[in-house]
């Protein structure tokens, strides 16, 4: 998987937590998920779900902390995938 | 001085028909919502008939957003979310994203239980170990105070906005918390009204029991058979009713739509005394409801046209019969007309109430009766104490301008509400 298609797959989950005033093209690698993203902060532990069914890794609560941009999130999972290769 | 309080908005979710257009329909009509459920079977109720809200061709965007729906599990959440919005557009008031909560408005909007097969689910993943795989809304479906809290939030009330529960009368009761929180001025608008889930983990209690009917899995729609000589248990049901109350003066201001007054209620508890149990009402108890509902609403005995019973289809129908006459002094052909909708719908648990309310709403606002089924072989001990002419079988045109709706509960508790035509 190359890491655009990652990043797809990312902006994938994230796109049905954002609240109807942000759209899909509002995000970008440095966007924030709270603060920018307007996402509620108790659906992050969604998000975080979503993300290892998807990629089939597991997240844990140190990483959900330094989870804080789309950025963030994608090294988080480059980091648990090339830990289980 | 009290207000007035009126209603200005219906919205229903019921096994008979969702949406007030398709519930009053089938009132009228006579058509049983009860259906057979292959679930039950399979796993051996005896009881295999029900009632439940068909809502898969509903648009369920209309009331939630897509994160909202994203593993929403909660059958009562969504009839009551369903209902209550409904009854909130019905009473031509808008959910706009206003930046101030509307502080007049509350919510008692109350539940059994909330969030079953949500529950479900959590509890097989604790017990897998895997509670941090629950998400993030096990807990905001499976409190019993998720639907004030959902419709709440949609609404943006700012003043009390509560669940209330108190078994088969929670419905009825929310109607007269928010009646008397209007009444005081304590609010101008409340939401209010009840929901219950559907399914085998919140009836499979009442086939323990064995208190729900086993021989009518072939033929369900004759199952609900209230006030019948050949009664043979409650028909489990679900849903969840809603009525918009407001202040006379806010309503007339806003040129709202009236659609009844409520002129007074009373709740009280037979304290599982005199006969009195956890499941059996005391009948000292239920006597004195009615007599304070009408005291409270400023009414003679003769004044009640009709009334819509809790009447469940159980061998205790000929005694609830029987204390509404002596509470009113009133037998034979002098007795009301006396229907229950339960033969429509089953019994809808904490909803019932407020499904039943809308109903009994509707029958003053289109000056009819709609008729009670499966009540042809009208139990003997009721033609003891009232004439059969006294229960309408089909539905008619009845002009009425009185209306008394009561609701029992296990726990012995007891409400009664007097709804009347509104006239200035």
């Amino acid at each position: 998987m190359d890491e655009k298609e990652k990043y797809e797959k990312l902006k994938h989950i994230v796109k049905i937590y954002l609240p109807d005033d942000v759209s899909i093209g509002d995000v970008n690698l440095n966007s924030n998920f709270t603060t920018e993203l307007n996402i509620n902060s108790a659906n992050l532990v969604d998000i975080v779900l979503d993300v290892e069914d998807e990629f089939d890794i597991r997240l844990e609560n140190e990483d959900m902390d330094g989870m804080q941009t789309v950025k963030d999130a994608l090294a988080i999972i480059d980091k648990k995938q090339n830990e289980k290769a | 001085m009290k207000n007035r309080v009126v209603v200005t908005g219906l919205g229903v979710c019921a096994p008979n028909g969702v949406g007030l257009e398709a519930f009053e329909q089938t009132l009228q009509s006579n058509t049983s919502g009860i259906t057979f459920h292959s679930e039950l079977k399979n796993l051996n109720f005896s009881c295999q008939v029900g009632g439940k809200p068909n809502i898969e061709d509903i648009n369920l965007n209309k009331y939630f957003t897509n994160v909202q729906l994203k593993g929403l599990n909660a059958s009562g959440l969504f009839y009551g979310v369903m209902a209550g919005l409904d009854a909130w557009k019905d009473a031509n008031l808008k959910c706009d994203g206003a930046d101030a909560p509307n502080w007049d408005t509350g919510i008692v909007f109350g539940t059994g239980i909330l969030g079953v097969d949500k529950f479900r689910e959590a509890i097989y993943k604790v017990d897998e170990g895997q509670v941090r795989r629950l998400g993030s809304t096990a807990v905001i479906q499976t409190m019993a105070s998720g639907i004030s809290a959902y419709l709440g939030g949609l609404i943006g009330a700012g003043n009390q906005v509560t669940t209330n529960s108190s078994a088969c009368t929670t419905g009825t009761e929310a109607i007269l918390m928010g009646f008397e929180r209007i009444q005081s001025r304590k609010a101008t608008r409340m939401l209010v009204g009840s929901c219950s889930d559907s399914g085998p983990y919140v009836w499979g209690g009442f086939d323990a029991m064995r208190i729900l009917p086993r021989k009518f899995n072939e033929n369900p729609s004759a199952a609900s058979r209230p006030m019948s000589a050949t009664a043979s248990g409650f028909v489990p049901g679900s849903g969840a009713g809603a009525l918009v109350l407001e202040s006379l003066e806010s309503a007339l201001e806003r040129g709202a739509t009236i659609y009844a007054e409520i002129l007074g209620g009373h709740l009280n508890s037979g304290g599982q005394r005199l006969g009195g149990s956890m499941t059996a009402p005391n009948n000292t108890a239920v006597k004195r409801c009615i007599q304070e509902a009408l005291q409270n609403a400023g009414i003679d005995t003769h004044a009640v046209q009709a009334i819509n019973g809790h009447l469940t289809a159980t061998a205790k129908d000929p005694v609830e019969i029987k204390n509404w006459s002596e509470a009113l002094q009133r037998t034979g052909k002098d007795f009301p007309k006396i229907n229950s909708f339960k033969s429509h719908f089953g019994h809808c648990l904490a909803a019932a109430g407020s499904i039943e309310c809308v109903g009994t709403v509707l029958q003053l606002k289109n000056q009819k009766l709609y008729g009670s089924l499966n009540c042809l072989d009208v139990h003997p001990e009721i033609l003891k104490t009232i004439d059969e002419t006294c229960i309408p079988m089909q539905s008619m045109d009845f002009e009425s301008k009185i209306i008394a709706k009561a609701s029992f509960g296990f726990g012995d508790v007891n409400a009664c509400i007097i709804f009347s035509r509104y006239s200035a």
